[in-house]
């Protein structure tokens, strides 16, 4: 691991910031449990009288419910409540905020129960409770639905033309910034553009102008603990779910709207998380493990298997992607235009925004236009996936810029040097950046052992690429309370991946000048601490270690104050500094006042929220070698190093681990992984024997670089690190392929058939 | 005064420009006033007083939490642009 703080030397000054706590590795607070074996994951969730839960679902893509009969099944010995969406309140077309965004209701509604139709294979129709998982399983097969069966469309180009069956009555076209709908029943949800400068002028000054389309596959988030929710539903009407989420209170606010009960009603519990990446953040199974329970009068568990989460749970959108760039002689981009339409699955919602907003953003165009399409598709409605939208777009943008370097006669990384976005760079959507790091990205990259050492041998090529991801700020609260051996329990409502509970505990600690391994940090219900938005947006590390700064700040004021009470002098002749409160003559540490204040006066109890909005943004670049069988088509990776900005490394090996979860995803996603429909709409490889994620037989070791270009906007300087690192891996690797045999590919997998009729074609050719 | 960027969408409604130097001290207050010199414009942007769901607004780089809400200054930058969730 290396280290690089560009802005201290941009300053001038050779002074790296000091802290105590951050920077370290302590060992992780969450380990001794994890590793034994002992923590708690949704499905180990057991309540008093629980019974479980089973669903049945759609078997095909696209069809009309016509009936449902439920007899059998409540006929069964055994059964404790059988339900169907009519048990569900209608929520009409309300739209509800849920922090990281807003939903249409009656989507999400019938998302969880299907209505009047079915959307896509393995869309929930009806649930069962039952003493036990078998009768509930049995149960559910005799449930007999009534189907009309309506053709599907499964490609995101044949579901925008006008032949092609509508999925959703209600949907028209919306245009994004006048709320405008059409008039006609269309798949086409919502439609985004972006301009700026004269793009037209921009393509007449270019000397060499690229343009090509690319094709993305539906991937999932691949997330090993599969969606388990329990819910008791109360005599007091009080409902408690105890569920794997990356947002106890998005769940909360989700269960409350579509069970139409108070807020106040409803409690989540969070298990620890089995992995998420933005797939845990919609409910699937809380609102109908709620709905059993009411009816059976005990609490319901219900669990997914794993072709349930594969068919029925939010993947990340394919996508097609239209790129046309053009460059002056010096290699400057003069302008770029993108056209991006990204499937939203069954309900309107896919990342298109996102996308269309980071198809450039590593690059400083003069003159751009980006359009964006959000489209229904018979598959399941997409979800977050680890800066959702950005590797799509990333992949053609960066492919695009690959051949005109080709063109330029000019170096990949030079080219990315020339043209990156920096502070005061203006987006094609308007915005300009603040203190960004993609620059020492690439310069890191162009300095590492990797990129510096030559590679040799057959078939063997190596690829650049960059990216980018916003951070998102939100809100978070944590409570502090100091115990009288000078320990702090740091009560927090973010669920922790990936570490997250210890890189808030660290900033706790670094606040008040004390160890990490005297906090006691947990996660929380959402009875017990502030409102706190979910883990995702890389907004935990950001934003909840802001709170907990907040908190020490607000104990270190009380100790002052208390200390000066206890000594009786005047407050301004206390101070606290660096783990020790200062008096006239007095040097008293942190443990020590905890142990005489708890002793004479009331207990000390912090607490820190958060609500801040200068967040960053955060870029990688990523070096591959990969080498490719010319006779099969598959690739092998040789060496992968990547860098990322990481404004403050809190948690070094956290970082590094996120840097590391990421790439290994980009790099599933760009050689192997895609959903497989047949042509009646049916996932055909829904399961991870099919499915196929990379394990550690197909990776080399994914060397890592943090570079540390601190956020102005954090009290650390901390930008959030999880999402950047999935979005160059595919570009990073169709570069490398290029450069191994000389086919540039731009669909995504780059699986080895795919690899290899590119191969051919080119033999062909030639 | 702030400097209001016009969605490429809203622009027919505002005579194709692009930006508008604005009066007001929040972010609503200077929607009021493009509304002023294009009747029409508040009710698209910000239908019934709030901001149109799906919709961010950023002032001065930043995704603001405040909305409509959200204190400008003379220097200030507006845009309207896409909420997006990250994962």
């Amino acid at each position: 691991m290396a280290t690089i703080d560009e802005t201290k030397a941009a300053e001038g000054s050779d002074e790296t910031p000091k802290y105590k706590v951050i920077g370290t590795r302590p060992i992780r607070h969450d380990g001794a449990d994890k590793v034994t074996g002992r923590a708690l994951y949704g499905a180990d969730i057991k309540v008093k009288g629980m019974i479980y839960g089973a669903i049945l679902r759609s078997p095909h893509a696209h069809a009309n419910i016509k009936s449902i009969d439920t007899s059998k099944a409540k006929a069964l010995p055994g059964v404790r409540a059988v339900i169907t969406s009519a048990d569900l309140p209608e929520p009409g077309d309300k739209i509800a905020e849920l922090g990281e965004g807003s939903v249409v209701l009656n989507h999400l509604s019938s998302n969880n129960l299907a209505r009047t139709k079915v959307l896509y294979k393995g869309h929930s129709i009806a649930a069962v409770a039952a003493d036990n998982i078998h009768i509930a399983q049995e149960a559910a097969n005799l449930i007999e639905v009534e189907y009309e069966i309506l053709p599907p469309v499964l490609d995101v180009l044949k579901a925008m033309s006008d032949e092609a069956p509508v999925l959703n009555p209600d949907v028209r076209t919306e245009e994004a910034a006048t709320g405008e709908k059409g008039d006609k029943h269309t798949n086409i949800a919502k439609h985004f553009l972006f301009e700026k400068g004269d793009i037209e002028k921009g393509f007449a000054d270019a000397k060499y102008v690229v343009e090509r389309e690319f094709n993305t596959s539906t991937v999932h988030q691949g997330y090993i603990e599969p969606h388990v929710a329990t819910a008791l539903w109360n005599n007091d009407g009080q409902i408690t779910v105890w569920t794997s989420t990356q947002g106890t209170f998005s769940v909360r606010q989700q269960v409350a709207e579509l069970l139409d009960v108070p807020l106040a009603r409803v409690k989540v519990v969070p298990a620890e998380i089995g992995g998420g990446f933005g797939g845990k953040i919609s409910v699937y199974l809380a609102p109908v493990a709620a709905t059993l329970s009411r009816i059976a009068g005990a609490p319901v568990q219900v669990v997914m298997d794993r072709t349930d989460v594969l068919q029925a749970t939010g993947p990340t959108p394919g996508s097609h992607i239209k790129i046309k760039m053009g460059v002056d002689a010096d290699g400057h981009i003069t302008a770029a235009d993108a056209w991006l339409a990204y499937e939203a699955g069954a309900y309107p919602g896919s990342p298109i925004g996102a996308g269309a907003m980071c198809v450039f953003s590593c690059y400083d165009v003069p003159n751009g236009r980006v359009e964006g399409f959000d489209v229904c598709v018979n598959k399941p409605r997409t979800n977050a996936y680890r800066a959702p939208g950005a590797t799509n777009a990333a992949f053609a943008t960066e492919t695009v810029v690959e051949e005109l370097c080709e063109k330029l006669g000019m170096a990949p990384v030079d080219f990315r040097l020339l043209n990156a976005s920096k502070e005061g760079t203006r987006r094609v959507d308007g915005v300009t950046y603040p203190r960004i790091g993609l620059v020492e990205t690439l310069e890191a990259i162009k300095e590492s052992d990797h990129f510096k050492s030559p590679l040799e041998g057959q078939h063997r090529g190596r690829g650049i690429a960059s990216g980018f991801w916003f951070n998102a700020g939100l809100k978070s609260a944590v409570t502090a309370t100091v115990n009288s051996d000078g320990s702090v329990s740091l009560l927090e409502g973010s669920t922790d991946i990936g570490g997250s509970r210890t890189a808030i505990a660290m900033q706790f600690a670094e606040t008040l000048g004390i160890a990490a391994e005297d906090i006691k940090p947990a996660v929380v219900d959402t009875d017990s601490v502030g409102y706190t938005d979910v883990t995702g947006g890389s907004r935990v590390t950001y934003a909840t270690g802001w709170a907990a700064y907040e908190a020490g700040k607000d104990l270190q004021r009380q100790i002052v104050a208390r200390a000066a009470d206890l000594w009786e002098v005047d407050p301004d002749q206390v101070s606290y500094e660096d783990g020790y409160v200062l008096g006239p003559d007095k040097k008293v540490s942190f443990k020590e006042i905890a142990v005489e204040l708890s002793a004479v006066g009331e207990p000390l109890v912090g607490r820190g929220v958060s609500n801040h909005n200068e967040p960053g943004g955060a870029f990688g670049t990523h070096v591959v070698d990969v080498e490719v069988d010319p006779d099969t088509g598959k690739v092998d990776i040789l060496r992968y190093t990547a860098a990322q900005d990481c404004g403050t490394a809190i948690h070094p090996a956290y970082v590094e681990g996120q840097i590391q979860g990421g790439a290994v995803q980009g790099i599933g996603w760009g050689l192997n992984e895609e959903y497989w429909y047949d042509e009646d709409g049916s996932m055909r490889n829904a399961n991870f024997l099919d499915y196929r994620i990379p394990t550690c037989y197909d990776l080399p070791m994914i060397d890592t670089i943090i570079v540390e270009v601190p956020n102005p906007g954090h009290p650390f300087g901390v930008r959030g690190v999880g999402e950047v690192p999935i979005v160059p891996p595919p570009a990073a690797l169709a570069a490398a392929i290029y450069d191994a045999v000389g086919v540039r590919m731009d669909e995504l997998p780059m699986s080895p058939p795919r690899v290899l009729h590119e191969l051919l074609k080119k033999q062909k050719e030639s | 005064m702030p400097r209001l960027f016009i969605p490429p969408l809203l622009r027919s409604y505002c005579g194709g420009k692009e930006e508008m130097i604005v009066e007001g001290t929040t972010v609503l207050e200077a929607v009021q006033s493009l509304d002023n010199e294009y009747p029409g414009v508040m009710e698209r942007l910000c239908p019934e007083g709030k901001l149109r769901a799906g919709t961010s607004v950023t002032v001065d780089q930043n995704v603001t939490p405040r909305g409509l809400s959200q204190k400008v200054s003379s220097e200030s930058e507006i845009h309207f642009l896409p909420a997006i969730g990250g994962g």
